[in-house]
């Protein structure tokens, strides 16, 4: 079955249907993902996140999603195509460039003595033609050759299509060149040099061509336990996006917390228990059992539930709890930073009593632990924060001369996930999940999955309203008022 | 049982100003106007017509009529119920010399224009 679906996937790649990609940073070996997992988390997975898959008779698992992506002949292949992707389009690039050149000179080398002689308005071409060379060199690095922040494995559509376009632009004027110019010795040079200005134009023109087709349209994010975001995003193909929003997704959304995610399991509990389900009259073998189960489930649902009752005091106790601690957690530091200050100049201390910072931190650290743990362990943040984490947090807000607050806040607001430390949450490894061909544009209503372990992004386009922007002058002095007292009538 | 702030009646002789009758006062409110506009009621959906302005020695001081005052009725007719224009109609008839106003007067009112014209 394994090998089957595999199977299927790769065959699957040119045609629509359910498209799964792997998205990885350059130069990283992939992450080892937990391909087993415990029925209980399966189970809460399933309820708290949306997945959009597309609709094909055969749907993958995402067991076979992860497997799928481990799959290293995958990534080996993938990685020759892009470099064979950018390796064709730098040599296509170096041809257009050396092409007027070329032109300029082959008749310089081959034919001199014929020549006319030619004089400032050839050179004044010359001039122009080496800065407009110049300009194409700078826009195109700009433009494609800075460094991918991410790995596309599909050839762009764009920048195929721009490819093709200089192509047969360059083949083009090779041929009229050597047709009129090589073959019947063209005598006017200016002639010649005008040719290949022309050339330079063209391909300006085109390179213009590939900045005007990003145009702007908006994008929308929601995550799965909650925290929704919205951007602005130009107008991209969906790996694109992905990628962009990726970043973004580092730096804005707080740090996803499983443990916060679920009801507390002694609420949970009390609604499941059974139903014994009695059938009267006849047994029809075939169709009892949904029967049954449908009967148990419209029972259960019947009963009159008091859980979220329950929940509401849990929630409303746990909150009363959370302040408790953050207050007590607050005092303690506030009390703890006065302990220490900056050594003045002026200060005669014998050497023993003078601190680094690290000692320092130490030193108070030992005040305000208690109360720091417990808030931790109330909030649930205590895997991101261990101890050695927190020493050397306060060992910098105290060589910054910061304030207790300044101290406390990245452990009082759950901070985006770029805050903390890098090896637990900056996993590279995604995967992209969309119904359409990653290579699409991004149109009004798109719909894209970007998948981790445990939790993913579901990503929603939606498309700005076209923006009509009328001018209006307004005079000063025309601001003139009178009160009303609704109308009034003199009688 | 609705309690009536002071309650009036006010008689007016129309002064005769060239070709027209004239009373002294403006009105504001009806049912056609908004409400909320109204500096001088005490509720604010009150849609009846009130007194904004009182001419300084005109047929209306004279009588009695106050600024902020609400007709009620004039010769008889309700006011509570009508739109602007015609109660103005009803206050501007000009085979009519004299107008019988019946006007409530919120007490706290009073005392407030009492100590503006002060």
């Amino acid at each position: 079955r394994d090998r089957r679906e595999r199977h299927r996937s790769k065959s699957r790649d040119g045609t629509r249907g359910d498209k799964s990609v792997t998205i990885q940073a350059p130069g990283e070996p992939l992450l080892d993902n937990e391909s087993t997992r415990g029925d209980e988390r399966d189970d809460n997975w399933g309820e708290t996140t949306t997945v959009v898959t597309g609709t094909s008779e055969h749907s993958i698992s995402h067991d076979d999603l992860t497997r799928i992506t481990k799959d290293m002949e995958d990534s080996a292949h993938l990685d020759c195509s892009r470099h064979l992707g950018v390796a064709l389009g730098a040599a296509l690039a170096l041809l257009a460039f050396l092409t007027p050149l070329a032109f300029l000179l082959l008749p310089q080398l081959l034919w001199r003595e014929e020549l006319e002689p030619c004089g400032t308005p050839c050179e004044g071409l010359f001039i122009s033609v080496a800065f407009k060379l110049l300009i194409l060199l700078l826009g195109s690095w700009a433009l494609f050759f800075r460094r991918p922040k991410a790995f596309f494995p599909r050839v762009f559509v764009f920048r195929a299509l721009l490819m093709v376009l200089v192509f047969l632009l360059v083949v083009s004027y090779w041929l009229f060149y050597g047709v009129r110019i090589l073959d019947s010795r063209d005598r006017d040079y200016r002639g010649v040099v005008q040719f290949a200005v022309s050339l330079v134009d063209a391909l300006l023109f085109v390179h213009y061509l590939a900045v005007v087709l990003l145009e702007l349209r908006q994008l929308a994010v929601r995550s799965a336990d909650g925290p929704s975001r919205f951007y602005n995003v130009g107008h991209l193909s969906i790996q694109r996006a992905a990628v962009w929003i990726l970043e973004n997704y580092y730096h804005d959304f707080p740090v996803y917390n499983p443990a916060l995610l679920n009801l507390p399991k002694s609420v949970l509990s009390k609604k499941m228990s059974g139903f014994k389900v009695y059938s009267l009259g006849e047994e029809n073998s075939t169709n009892n059992s949904t029967g049954q189960s449908r009967a148990v489930i419209a029972a259960a649902a019947r009963r009159r539930d008091n859980s979220h009752n329950e929940f509401y005091y849990e929630e409303a106790e746990h909150e009363r709890r959370v302040r408790k601690r953050r207050a007590r957690l607050v005092v303690a530091v506030e009390e703890a930073f006065t302990h220490i200050k900056r050594l003045q100049e002026e200060d005669q201390k014998n050497p023993r009593e003078i601190m680094d910072p690290r000692e320092a931190a130490q030193a108070i650290f030992a005040s305000m632990a208690r109360a720091m743990q417990k808030y931790l362990r109330t909030t649930k943040q205590q895997p991101y924060h261990t101890m050695e984490s927190i020493l050397q947090h306060l060992e910098f807000c105290i060589t910054h001369d910061m304030t207790p607050k300044a101290f406390l806040e990245r452990y009082l607001v759950a901070g985006p996930t770029i805050q903390y430390h890098k090896d637990r949450w900056l996993a590279k490894q995604w995967t992209l999940v969309s119904e359409e061909p990653v290579t699409n544009g991004l149109k009004d209503g798109v719909v894209f999955v970007l998948k981790r372990q445990d939790f993913s992004l579901v990503v929603s386009t939606k498309k700005i309203p076209f923006f009509k922007l009328s001018e209006e002058f307004v005079d000063p002095k025309s601001h003139k008022f009178i009160m009303r007292l609704q109308s009034e009538t003199s009688v | 049982l609705l309690s009536f702030p002071f309650q009036q009646r006010i008689e007016i002789h129309k002064l005769r100003q060239g070709d027209n009758l004239i009373l002294g006062f403006s009105i504001g409110g009806g049912i056609d106007q908004d409400p909320t506009q109204n500096p001088f009621s005490e509720d604010k959906t009150d849609k009846g017509i009130y007194v904004t302005r009182v001419t300084e020695g005109g047929p209306a001081q004279v009588a009695g009529l106050q600024i902020g005052d609400k007709i009620m009725q004039v010769n008889g007719w309700d006011m509570t119920m009508v739109t602007h224009d015609q109660a103005r109609k009803r206050l501007t008839k000009r085979n009519e010399e004299v107008v019988r106003l019946l006007v409530t007067r919120q007490s706290l009112q009073k005392a407030v224009q009492q100590s503006m014209m002060s």
